[in-house]
């Protein structure tokens, strides 16, 4: 607690750890963009999300200091990302085991599409229908 | 007060982490449209110049830097290099922001547009225009997001020689910093997503 009650005395890094990670973030760019010619199939993608995450971690601990910070922070920050974390887990487990339940088959998107031309109001029953089958396309 | 302090800071990581549910429902679908169609997406990121993206990446880390910098010789009492680096972190995010156009400018002319305004025809695979769709609304996002926070800074440099801060006071710096470093989490996911697809 301070002395004066219209004051507040943070932590104060010096300034080499922020030089620091500063560079660590600039390598782990380059190692990123060096991961990302290595074929390694899907692990690919797991390991440009790793070197992000790693990235985004540094920055949150040092820059924003949650590292340094009251503990409640860290907490309501971890909350969230963990939510995040379902939102992506259950949408991942939704798309990638569609395709046992019925073959997906990408279709383009036809220009005629209602998206790209909405229904009139004064249409006739016909055009209608074409407008109902291509809403279908559309959301396969 | 410190109690007053912690209420704001509170407040603004409430901000910042609605900020991440925004983004989050445009990373969801990402991934629904990366997983639908793979082939698409690894052929039309191809079409993103690695390049400038890689300069925008090191521009923004950069940016942090001197934004967090900033702060620390605000909390040392050292006005003028505050001020300094606040001009750099203004700077460099203008640089990212002129990169940005060369790339959307250079897209714009081959049609690579969202939706039904793409032309481009280049780009094997089902529905290319998807990825340009998702490509423009997240890395589009992200540019409005650091237009507002170049505002903010413009602000923040204003009070700063303003003397409205101290070595004991500078919770609004503090605040546009985490502001800013959150701009920056956002492209350390958007980068490699888009331009970095194995």
């Amino acid at each position: 607690m301070n002395q004066n009650s219209n004051t507040h005395v943070g932590h104060i890094s010096p300034v080499r750890v922020y030089l620091l990670v500063g560079a660590a973030l600039l390598i782990f760019t380059a190692m990123t963009v060096k991961v990302s010619t290595i074929q390694l199939g899907p692990w690919n993608a797991v390991a440009a999300l790793a070197i992000a995450s790693a990235k985004a971690l540094l920055v949150a601990l040092f820059f924003m200091h949650l590292l340094y910070d009251r503990k409640m922070y860290a907490v309501v920050v971890s909350s969230a990302v963990i939510m995040l974390g379902f939102l992506l887990a259950l949408t991942m487990a939704d798309i990638l085991k569609r395709g046992d339940i019925y073959p997906y088959q990408s279709q383009p998107i036809k220009p005629q599409a209602e998206i790209y031309s909405p229904a009139k109001p004064d249409t006739s029953g016909v055009a209608k229908d074409t407008a109902a089958a291509d809403t279908g396309a559309v959301k396969k | 007060m410190d109690q007053q302090h912690d209420a704001a800071k509170l407040g603004m990581w409430i901000f910042i982490l609605s900020e991440l549910m925004l983004f989050g429902g445009l990373f969801v679908a990402y991934t629904i449209y990366r997983i639908l169609d793979p082939d698409m997406f690894y052929n039309a990121h191809r079409e993103l110049n690695l390049t400038l993206g890689t300069l925008n990446t090191a521009i923004l880390i950069t940016s942090s830097v001197t934004i967090a910098l900033a702060i620390h010789f605000m909390q040392l009492g050292r006005k003028s290099k505050t001020i300094i680096l606040l001009f750099c972190t203004l700077g460099l995010a203008a640089v990212f922001l002129f990169i940005k156009y060369l790339e959307y400018s250079h897209k714009f002319e081959l049609g690579q547009l969202p939706g039904k305004f793409y032309t481009y025809t280049g780009v094997a695979g089902t529905n290319p225009h998807i990825f340009f769709s998702i490509y423009f609304l997240m890395t589009g996002l992200h540019a409005l997001h650091i237009i507002g926070g170049m505002i903010v800074i413009s602000l923040m440099i204003r009070k700063t020689a303003k003397n409205a801060f101290s070595s004991v006071y500078y919770t609004p710096l503090e605040l546009t910093g985490l502001y800013w470093h959150l701009v920056d989490i956002i492209w350390i996911f958007l980068f490699p997503l888009l331009y970095l697809i194995g």
